[in-house]
């Protein structure tokens, strides 16, 4: 069986999946059954500085698709809203009886140097294994000047990473809002202030939904709302890209990555750590089905590895790094053509009308003795794909690659792209 | 002892009767439609559509489903049939719509287009206003024979475009079969009635009660006192057996039965046998085999001349009565009702099979079959003629049934037919609907020309 033991900025745990930085993590109680249900580690919700944050109610928004539920989830919680005191006592509590699992501790204080130096002293207290630098949240505390107003500006970044550097032993992991224009920024912020790892993606502004009846947004509080942070399984395709930056960037390249967003499964986990994350962190889908999702994880991925080969983490992670590039580079003399399993159409005509609507009316309607027939009429055909994702049944549209003999060329050999023409002149 | 006829009353305890004459399948609530509605692909060239005789745009109504956009999604089902509560209810979807989903290649489970249709349909039933309006008067009042789907589909079609109707219909409620003819279970809480309610909200229509025609009503008075005439008057008469013993007491036709268990106010006061022979193979067969099970008769034998397949009844019909208890044989034919104490002790059978020509023939060997209460299902047939009393042209006929053109229009220039009168129909329901719809717009063409 793999070895699925996993060690990032020298955080060690028996498997790479930890609870974020949330609800589930923001008490003994729920940390303690986290871990008796076999997560790896967890990073307890965010500390802040006493008297406690209030929250409001209701508190989350959540989007339905075609009958699934919470395929995309918001919140307008803050941090903690226990005394720092309980929390201390309680992490090291747990951190005692459970000192296999990766214990990380969130935070957020004002941004004054002499604010984290006497937090930092508290946690290290604990025996903790780690801090994560909350510069993510989008909501409340970003008013008050924390938060995702923080980890907006790379300055900062980097002033508060080198403080928590300077005044703590414990590895620090920044965590990183994707409300930004480039990801790279404060990526390469954290690194310069000497971060030892980067924790992304926080949630995403978001506005869930609008009640029409009471015209407020949701989740509604007294007739109002706010926007909240978005993440869910929605939100996975957005971290992974970000994700992907920070492990291809020249500057940021080798930077330990715990990846997060929308993460519910093994090949959730095992895509984000092909794009070079070292561990993951789950909250949605744990607070969608409880914490036994992580037993699928756990042996989903062994397996997985098992089939593949893989005998540690390292033996993946990363792997799929090389493979992600620019467009530009992209080879523009590849091509595919759509091809139609005619044994396992069952004549929707949805490829049809996608390509015959809105693409390059590539695919014949057609009546073969009253019998409907689908055909692709390959000079037409770009091998845009988007037959084979409307299509519902599963290989029966394959994009099949033309042997064309050309050789590869990018945009920036291609003698079609007009700053090469300018070059040649 | 033996012969003595078991026939009674109250049968079953007081509850049974309301499970057993409810809602054969329950309505589906929002969450189940929203998720139910999600399975449809909302195919191009959709082939339930053209599986469906009254051309319904099933994808697009099942999407609005899936949006909350429930009275979208009923006027997508009633502008093309305004009985789309009764049929979503009583159409055969195993064969038409359902049949034809995409689904079922794929998973041998079609979208339940049926119950998606009765969720919408039912909900716009429900609410205050009728989704339809009236044209511009167009001062021509237009004669409909009978206020069964056909006539009634006519007329709304009718009143919509502008024109006033009369309908006569021969009972004493509107309706036809959905009223008097189909399995209760089927369209209960008085559905067939409030249907009807809401068919005449759209104004423009009067109905006549107890106005048969060649009795009380003559086409000949019809052409000449209205602007057109639409007729859909149905099956009056049943098929003989043209046996001995066919009028002893407890032979009974089924579609009479089938009217008084409709109509009756409390189904304990039914009395029904104990031993019950139904003959024949369509859905008034399985529909009186059925209920007079869920009335309490003990032993229901139905018995068909051929096998399975050419049943009319569909296969999902017949699967649904030998789940209810009912036995089917197929291959034997009447040849003798037996009498004992002046009533019907049994009824004897011959065995059948196809020759070497293929024709149905009996074999020789006889069974027979003990019976309190026999009921005749092999058929319904026109009644005599309306040419008869008083119409000065004939009315062409194909065959029993009234011969009609593509837009339900009859040899006759000012007269439309449709329903289970006309020869092209399929008798159904949804079938009788689309000729009212198809001849009301011939017969507006026609007042407009």
């Amino acid at each position: 069986m793999a070895d699925l033991r996993c060690d990032i900025a020298g955080v060690k745990s028996p498997n790479p999946f930890w609870l974020a930085s949330a609800p589930p993590t923001d008490k003994e109680y729920n940390v303690v059954r986290a871990f008796k249900a076999g997560w790896g580690g967890v990073v307890w919700k965010t500390l802040g500085e006493d008297p406690p944050i209030v929250n409001v109610s209701s508190r989350y928004g959540a989007m339905s698709y075609n009958g699934t539920r919470m395929a995309g989830f918001n919140n307008i919680e803050l941090i903690t809203d226990r005394p720092l005191d309980v929390n201390l006592q309680e992490i090291k509590q747990v951190k005692r009886d459970w000192p296999d699992r990766a214990m990380v501790v969130s935070l957020m204080v004002p941004c004054e140097e002499e604010n984290w130096r006497n937090i930092l002293k508290r946690v290290e207290e604990t025996e903790a294994d780690a801090v994560e630098l909350n510069f993510g949240c989008p909501h409340g505390m970003s008013e008050r000047g924390m938060g995702s107003a923080v980890g907006q500006v790379p300055e900062y970044i980097e002033m508060v990473t080198r403080w928590c550097k300077t005044h703590t032993r414990m590895p620090v992991f920044v965590k990183l809002t994707p409300n930004v224009t480039n990801v790279l920024s404060p990526a390469r912020a954290a690194k310069a202030g000497g971060a030892d790892a980067v924790s992304l993606i926080n949630t995403i502004n978001s506005i869930m939904s609008v009640d029409l009846d009471i015209m407020a947004p949701t989740p509604t509080v007294g007739g109002k709302g706010s926007h909240g942070g978005y993440c869910g399984p929605a939100v996975k395709p957005i971290a992974m890209h970000m994700v992907a930056e920070i492990a291809r960037d020249k500057e940021t390249a080798g930077l330990p990555i715990s990846g997060i967003g929308g993460i519910g499964n093994w090949r959730d986990a095992a895509e984000f750590m092909s794009l070079g994350a070292g561990s993951v962190q789950v909250c949605t889908a744990a607070m969608h089905k409880g914490f036994k999702i992580v037993e699928d994880m756990i042996d989903g991925l062994a397996y997985w590895m098992d089939e593949k080969g893989h005998q540690t983490l390292d033996d993946f992670r990363g792997a799929a790094v090389p493979n992600v590039t620019d467009w530009q580079y992209l080879d523009l003399n590849f091509e595919t053509v759509a091809r139609i399993d005619q044994d396992l159409c069952i004549q929707c005509g949805l490829c049809h009308i996608a390509c015959e609507d809105t693409s390059h009316q590539a695919i014949a309607a057609q009546r073969d003795n009253g019998a409907r027939r689908y055909e692709v009429i390959d000079a037409e055909c770009v091998g845009c794909n988007l037959c084979q994702h409307v299509c519902p049944v599963e290989g029966c549209i394959s994009m099949v690659e033309v042997e064309n003999g050309k050789e590869y060329m990018n945009w920036t050999q291609d003698p079609r792209n007009p700053m090469n023409q300018k070059a040649a002149e | 002892m033996d012969n003595q006829p078991d026939i009674a009353a109250g049968r079953l305890p007081e509850s049974a009767y309301a499970e057993n004459f409810g809602d054969v399948h329950p309505p589906l609530d929002r969450k189940a439609a929203l998720v139910e509605s999600s399975r449809c692909y909302f195919c191009y060239d959709a082939p339930c559509i053209e599986a469906c005789p009254t051309g319904i745009d099933i994808p697009s109504f099942i999407r609005k489903i899936s949006t909350d956009n429930v009275r979208g999604a009923a006027q997508d089902i009633l502008q093309e049939n305004i009985m789309g509560g009764a049929c979503a209810r009583v159409c055969p979807t195993e064969v038409l719509c359902q049949e034809a989903c995409v689904r079922n290649t794929q998973e041998h489970k079609p979208v339940q287009i049926g119950l998606l249709q009765r969720y919408a349909t039912d909900a716009v039933m429900e609410a205050e206003s009728h989704p339809f309006t009236r044209a511009e008067p167009s001062g021509k009042t237009v004669a409909v024979v009978g206020a069964g789907p056909a006539g009634l589909s006519c007329a709304h079609r009718l009143a919509m475009l502008g024109h006033d109707v009369v309908v006569f219909d021969a009972k004493a409620k509107a309706g036809g079969l959905n009223e008097y003819g189909i399995a209760a279970y089927k369209v209960p809480d008085d559905f067939a009635h409030r249907e009807v309610d809401f068919i005449l909200e759209i104004g423009g229509i009067e109905i006549r009660h107890d106005q048969a025609l060649g009795k009380d009503i003559a086409l000949a008075e019809l052409r000449r006192d209205y602007d057109a005439v639409f007729l859909g008057m149905g099956l009056g008469g049943v098929r003989a057996l043209n046996l001995e013993g066919e009028d002893l007491p407890g032979v009974h036709n089924a579609v009479d039965y089938i009217a008084e268990l409709r109509q009756s106010d409390d189904l304990r006061s039914l009395p029904v046998g104990r031993k019950i022979v139904v003959i024949g193979g369509g859905n008034t067969a399985i529909d009186i085999a059925v209920q007079t099970k869920r009335l309490g008769a003990e032993d229901v034998t139905l018995v068909y001349r051929r096998g399975p397949e050419a049943m009319s009844a569909t296969h999902h019909e017949q699967e649904f009565a030998q789940v209810n208890g009912v036995k089917i044989k197929h291959w034997a034919q009447p040849r003798q009702l037996r009498g004992a104490h002046g009533r019907i002790s049994d009824v004897v059978f011959e065995y059948t099979q196809l020759d070497e020509n293929g024709r149905l023939a009996g074999t020789g060997d006889a069974f027979s079959l003990p019976a309190d209460m026999v009921f005749k299902a092999i058929g319904q047939a026109m009644l005599p003629l309306p040419q008869a009393n008083g119409a000065s042209d004939l009315l062409e006929m194909d065959g029993e049934r009234i011969a009609v053109n593509e837009q339900r229009q009859t040899s006759l220039p000012d007269v439309w037919a449709g329903g289970d009168c006309v020869k092209i129909s399929q008798d159904l329901t949804v079938a009788a609907v689309q000729d009212g719809k198809l001849a009301a717009q011939s017969i507006d063409s026609f007042l407009r020309g």
